[in-house]
């Protein structure tokens, strides 16, 4: 082991750096740009409006350093805010039951495709499709007209501000991504399952050489993506205040493309959840910059994040081929 | 006993066999539950009815399911299918302008432009797998967020009606009392066979789909074929956003191909070609189609809300996967041989 040499320790988390300079420029620029760009609350708006992409995206965050993929999520954020109006508005569920049942249902989709993908070598990316389809199926089949959300809790939290700094507020949405941003980071580095996560997708033969429960943690890593999209929907729900099968219709790509600008290689064995809070939040600018501006067409905002994601895929290809060319000669142990 | 036994392994060994019978079964429940799905009626002298209708709307994914054969053969997938449709639709309606009864470029100019660009988006797919070597979900994904951003951005954000009668053959036109679409759909699928299994690029396509590595140490080019297979899938999706457009009178960057990649994926695998790459067959794929499509069909007039159509697509690609998987099918069958122990 050498002692971790700043130059080391740059390397170590430049894609992260990358990610979090591109993030303050662009806001930098934005606010120049733009009159009242610059203010705490349009960074809280960023955070309010975009805390259940940034939930999901924790999860995925998880499936995509194991190595694998997810395609389910905005499907699943979708039916599970569906769930939860149908069950507090049709059937008159106690709200916090709701959010029990409906976090439970999450997981246990989560688990089944898991077990789909881990025990029958069926290929993530048309196991989660196919549960995107299933998601928005059951969508339908619970409603076809969108639902509305009047009970009482759901309205109270939706409304509610935290005022910090002054003027400025949040919603109790980032309070709740906050929170699970928190326990995902101590998840993944500070716990068994988090290292073996990072072990799986590093090489997966050799963590099960090395004697990890690969499988099992291959099923509890979309267990745990299951749970975030369940917590997403609700928060989402918190957000809307209705449920719609169409709704969140490709934020798929947007949560993978965020893990990927935050600096996730898709590859898989490295990456940092915030980066990929980063990642959601470059979008956010993205986006309000489009809002500010008035004259960019919403369009924009697609073929800007398709080009930032393929910019930083080829980023991470060629900083990763450096880095094999650089560690030919001795034997080191994968940095991250 | 046992040449009924040799029969049915047989037949279990023919994937081909498996799609042609789970085709028969949907047309056997729509033969009893509804006798009117099979009449088919001349109008004018055209073919009218329920299969005819399979037939003409099931015509885009045909197309689109050869084209995604080849790219799931080589162990990739293109997800931006949808997008390139939109795109090519969009592309065709922009030059052909928005006058009635007339046209900015001429038709032949106009389509082959479009397809060119079809072909150009299959093309840059191809290079961000072959070159720079991402991932093929991945580097279609670019194109699938980006693709329909491109395609809003040529309509200028608005549906594009198209009223230039020549343009509406390929979708709705009749020749020979048969849909024009389904003679391209014929066009495509002899093109498309003789391309692959008269030289020898639909070996090296299977080769590289089951050992990529291996390929290249015998000396296959690896990275053009690839880049080959994604232009040609590109190309495809063009011909099926053509026959789109021009079925629909219009252009629309939003909806225009929407969902289109799954059903493409799910007709390649119905259709036997296992996803993870290797053998294909482009019978089986448009078969694979015909089932999606006669399922929709069917469901439509079952009167369950059309919508709930993407329940029973995912429990279809959940068996299909399944029936794929080796470490099912193991399972089944100790599963299966244990109960025949019992019973002895």
């Amino acid at each position: 082991m050498r002692a971790a040499s700043p130059l080391r320790l740059i390397r170590k988390y430049l894609s992260i750096i990358a990610t979090i300079l591109l993030f303050v420029l662009a806001f930098v620029a934005a606010s120049l740009k733009y009159k009242g760009f610059g203010t705490l609350q349009v960074f809280f708006n960023m955070l309010i409006d975009n805390s259940f992409i940034i939930i999901s995206a924790v999860g995925v965050t998880f499936v995509i350093i194991s190595g694998n993929i997810d395609l389910s999520m905005g499907a699943m954020i979708a039916f599970t805010s569906m769930l939860a109006a149908a069950l507090t508005e049709n059937l008159h569920v106690n709200p916090l039951l709701t959010i029990a049942i409906v976090i439970a249902v999450g997981a246990l989709i989560g688990t089944a495709l898991g077990a789909i993908i881990t025990f029958f070598k069926v290929p993530p990316f048309i196991a989660t499709l196919a549960g995107m389809f299933m998601a928005r199926g059951l969508c339908f089949l619970i409603s076809i007209e969108a639902i509305s959300i009047n009970d009482p809790f759901f309205r109270a939290v939706s409304l509610y501000r935290i005022h910090l700094f002054g003027k400025a507020f949040i919603s109790i949405n980032v309070v709740i991504m906050l929170v699970v941003v928190l326990a995902a980071i101590y998840l993944a580095h500070f716990t068994r399952f988090g290292r073996t996560v990072y072990a799986i997708g590093g090489n997966e033969q050799s963590a099960m050489l090395m004697g990890l429960p690969v499988n099992r943690t291959k099923v509890l890593v979309y267990t745990l993506n299951g749970i975030c999209s369940a917590v997403a929907g609700i928060t989402y729900a918190f957000y809307m205040l209705s449920g719609y099968g169409l709704n969140a219709n490709g934020f798929e790509l947007d949560i993978i493309s965020s893990v990927v600008i935050g600096g996730t290689p898709l590859s898989g064995g490295s990456g940092y959840l915030v980066g990929t809070v980063f990642g959601v939040l470059i979008q956010g600018i993205i986006q309000n910059v489009i809002a500010f501006n008035g004259t960019l067409n919403s369009w924009w905002t697609r073929i800007i994040v398709g080009l930032l994601t393929l910019m930083f895929i080829v980023m991470q290809r060629a900083f990763s081929a450096i880095k094999r060319k650089g560690s030919t000669s001795t034997f080191e142990m994968k940095s991250e | 006993m046992k040449k009924l036994n040799s029969i049915i392994q047989k037949l279990g060994s023919n994937r081909l066999a498996w799609s042609m019978f789970a085709l028969a079964a949907i047309l056997l429940f729509n033969l009893i539950v509804y006798p009117e799905f099979f009449k088919i009626t001349i109008l004018d002298g055209h073919l009218y009815g329920s299969l005819v209708d399979i037939f003409r709307n099931g015509a885009p994914l045909m197309v689109l399911a050869i084209g995604m054969t080849l790219v799931v053969a080589t162990g990739g997938v293109d997800l931006s299918v949808g997008p390139v449709i939109a795109v090519t639709g969009a592309v065709a309606t922009s030059l052909i302008g928005l006058e009635y009864g007339s046209t900015n470029t001429p038709l032949f100019l106009a389509v082959a432009l479009a397809l060119g660009v079809a072909a150009l988006c299959g093309f840059w797919n191809g290079i961000l797998v072959s070159r720079i070597g991402i991932q093929p979900i991945v580097a279609t994904l670019i194109l699938y967020v980006a693709g329909r951003g491109v395609a809003q951005m040529i309509t200028n954000g608005k549906i594009m009606r198209i009223f230039y009668e020549p343009y509406f053959v390929f979708g709705s036109g009749y020749f020979l009392s048969l849909p024009v679409s389904l003679y391209i759909v014929l066009l495509v699928y002899i093109v498309a066979w003789l391309f692959t299994r008269r030289t020898s690029f639909g070996l090296y396509v299977e080769s590289i789909g089951i050992n990529s590595e291996a390929s290249r140490f015998t000396g296959i080019n690896e990275k053009n074929v690839k880049l080959l297979a994604y232009t040609l899938c590109g190309l495809c999706a063009g011909i099926a956003g053509i026959i789109i457009s021009s079925n629909v009178k219009s252009a629309d960057g939003n909806n225009a191909g929407l969902w289109y990649e799954l059903d493409a994926i799910l007709s390649v695998a119905l259709g036997g070609t296992s996803l993870s790459g290797g053998r294909f067959s482009f019978a089986g794929s448009i078969i694979g189609a015909l089932i999606i499509q006669s399922l929709t069909t069917t469901i439509y007039s079952t009167g369950v809300p059309p919508q709930v159509i993407m329940l029973v697509k995912a429990l279809v690609v959940f068996l299909v996967s399944l029936l794929q998987s080796e470490n099912f099918r193991k399972m089944i069958g100790s599963l299966l041989n244990s109960r025949k122990g019992a019973i002895q």
